[in-house]
């Protein structure tokens, strides 16, 4: 793809602002200690990061899919963690509001989000409820001006840190699968709400996911979000700006891995010559490329397409996370062998790559999800 | 208050490589920057603005049509308003021609109290053209910028750096000062001004719209003949002396005395 120039700048800054900040001592600092810098999240607050697409009325940046793209895709080159916190008042926390918020309820919530001053989190997900969102138990009853919420959300990005969290719940028991569920915006200080302890992951160490409990918590009913029992109609479009951020990712992280094979490849001397010129090493690099750059072309035109609404944007979105988030693994792994013994060091870049981008193919609808979007909107006709 | 910040375009010097055979730089496909110095010459006006948002900041550059690119970056990182001088005729301009030119554009844009330049640019290196721009416009310069102290009501307090240390100086407004990158770490962009950039108009001036005579511009106004050009031969290696500090100061007097340096 030719970008515009100013889709170049936007590169620019991203890139900039990755290669200056995010350093090896900061990166090694945020996984030995599982803490992301706070001074960190506000410089990227302030280069304009957590609020990409969010209008400029309320606080966000006014710019576009490809942008966030563009974004994603140079920080998650050098720390895939950073993507995590930068997707996530981007689509997850911002997205459902954008989609279905009021008014009030925009003006209220996206500038602290969208400037990153405060953070919301996503929760759908629960322990019997994964892909198949339809089976949520959490329940919503009405009571006067309130409705009381029950139940217990899993795996929750920055559920830990967050303010408030958008939780889906059931509203509607009459109603079965994924029908009869509405969206709350919650206060994560409201009585009744709590964590369970952050989770030790296998990678994107740095970004805390644990449990939401909620026991009989009072939620105002002006903080319901977009039409009741149509909640998770709105969870799912969400899902579409997700996926194309974690394609983003993946060909970002993808390329980092690359970039790492290649001059080891260079410097490694085996049998009297640099591994590079053994064919073994060099195909496989050219593999990696070519792969590289056709999940690179399907992120792009998946970003392109839904910043037009296209029809075909859902679609295009499942094969950009399909496809990016698999090779992204592929070439990680791949980048690993070329370091031989090296690449199970965690002195070295890729061991840590290649345990980030091993949730790519998983969070956000899985590849065997997307594989169920994908052939669905092929065999519907 | 007004401050017009002057920038340049130049090849990202270190992605420039020497050609081992001709002895020539490479310049094929090595990107364009903006001069590193002229980002803190640009941060310092930012700065200025930041305390006090009457202040208004324009960028300007001479350069061929693609300099917009910079001007661009540079509206990005905050400045208000952008003009570029560009012209064939103001092609092959050493540094006498460019301060004429730059002078000229200054003159267009009207009244200012400070400007910025950088100290050198990174592809000529001769520090020459901050100064002399100030020369054209009758204005004091002050050269080395590492500090500003203070802006009073007529003149600003700066520090010059010098090889050793660093002067006091108080110069009255309007005057031309050129930054060192010690003066400050240049911003980042945002994404919002990236768009506004996008949304900006770059004033794009020739010689006429500047009131110059074609023969006062670029090659033909150039005292500066280039001789010859060449790449000076990489220096030896280095030798690292070992041993105790004694056998290694007995060991660096007897080289310096065989070299007749003592």
């Amino acid at each position: 793809m030719i970008f515009s120039e100013k889709h170049d700048l936007i590169r620019k800054l991203a890139r900039d602002f990755a290669e200056t900040e995010l350093t090896n001592d900061i990166l090694d600092e945020i996984e030995a200690t599982a803490t992301y810098p706070t001074e960190l999240l506000a410089k990227m607050g302030k280069a304009g990061f957590f609020g990409v697409k969010t209008p400029k009325e309320y606080g966000g940046q006014g710019s576009d899919y490809l942008s966030y793209v563009i974004i994603l895709e140079e920080l998650g080159r050098v720390s895939a963690v950073t993507d995590i916190w930068v997707s996530a008042p981007n689509s997850l926390g911002g997205g459902p509001l954008m989609l279905a918020g009021t008014e009030e309820q925009l003006k209220k919530y996206l500038p602290p989000i969208a400037t990153g001053e405060k953070i919301m989190a996503f929760a759908l997900t629960e322990p019997g409820a994964g892909s198949d969102a339809g089976g949520t138990t959490t329940t919503a009853i009405r009571d006067g001006e309130y409705w009381v919420l029950n139940g217990r959300k899993t795996f929750i990005t920055t559920a830990p840190v967050a303010d408030w969290a958008i939780v889906y719940a059931k509203t509607d028991l009459t109603q079965k699968g994924s029908r009869g569920i509405s969206a709350f915006i919650v206060d994560m200080k409201l009585p009744g709400v709590s964590c369970g302890k952050a989770e030790h992951k296998m990678g994107i160490i740095g970004c805390p996911t644990s449990d939401i409990i909620l026991e009989d918590v009072r939620v105002h009913e002006s903080d319901i979000l977009g039409e009741e029992n149509r909640g998770f109609q709105n969870a799912m479009k969400t899902l579409d700006i997700g996926r194309i951020g974690v394609a983003a990712m993946s060909i970002g992280v993808a390329q980092g891995a690359l970039d790492e094979a290649i001059k080891y490849a260079k410097e490694r001397r085996q049998f009297g010559q640099r591994i590079a010129d053994f064919q073994a090493i060099s195909f496989m690099i050219a593999d990696m490329a070519t792969k590289l750059q056709a999940a690179k072309e399907l992120v792009y035109r998946a970003a392109q397409l839904k910043e037009m609404n296209s029809p075909e944007a859902g679609t295009a979105a499942s094969m950009a996370k399909y496809y990016a988030t698999e090779i992204c693994n592929e070439i990680a792994g791949k980048a690993v062998q070329i370091h031989g013994g090296y690449g199970y060091i965690k002195e070295y870049k890729v061991e840590r790559i290649y345990r980030d981008c091993r949730v790519f193919t998983i969070f956000e609808g899985t590849s065997q999800v997307q594989q169920m979007v994908i052939s669905g909107a092929l065999l519907k006709k | 208050m007004k401050i017009i910040v002057c920038a340049k375009q130049v090849p990202d010097t270190n992605e420039v490589k020497i050609d081992p055979v001709k002895g020539t730089l490479i310049r094929d496909g090595v990107p364009s920057i903006l001069n590193p110095d002229d980002a803190n010459a640009l941060e310092a006006a930012l700065q200025l603005k930041d305390k006090d948002s009457k202040i208004s900041v324009s960028i300007l550059s001479m350069g061929p049509p693609q300099a917009a690119y910079m001007l661009r970056e540079c509206l990005a990182m905050g400045a208000d308003d952008a003009y570029l001088l560009s012209s064939r005729t103001f092609g092959g301009a050493d540094t006498c021609a460019t301060s004429t030119t730059l002078a000229a554009g200054i003159r267009g844009i009207g009244a200012y109290d400070i400007i910025f330049a950088g100290r050198q640019a990174i592809d000529g290196d001769t520090a020459q053209v901050g100064p002399q721009t100030a020369q054209r416009l009758g204005i004091p310069s002050v050269t080395y910028v590492q500090k500003i102290r203070e802006i009073k009501k007529k003149s600003v307090v700066v520090e010059r750096q010098l090889e050793d240390g660093y002067e006091v100086i108080e110069v009255e407004m309007p005057c031309l000062l050129t930054a060192v990158k010690e003066l400050n770490t240049p911003r980042y962009m945002s994404v919002e001004r990236i768009e506004n950039a996008y949304k900006a108009e770059i004033k794009i001036w020739n010689e006429n719209d500047i009131n110059l005579k074609a023969e006062d511009c670029g090659l033909k106004a150039s005292p500066t003949q280039v001789f010859r050009s060449f790449t000076p031969p990489p220096k030896g290696k280095g030798e690292m002396l070992s041993g105790s500090i004694g056998e290694m100061a007995a060991a660096l007097v007897g080289k310096l005395r065989e070299k007749h340096v003592i």
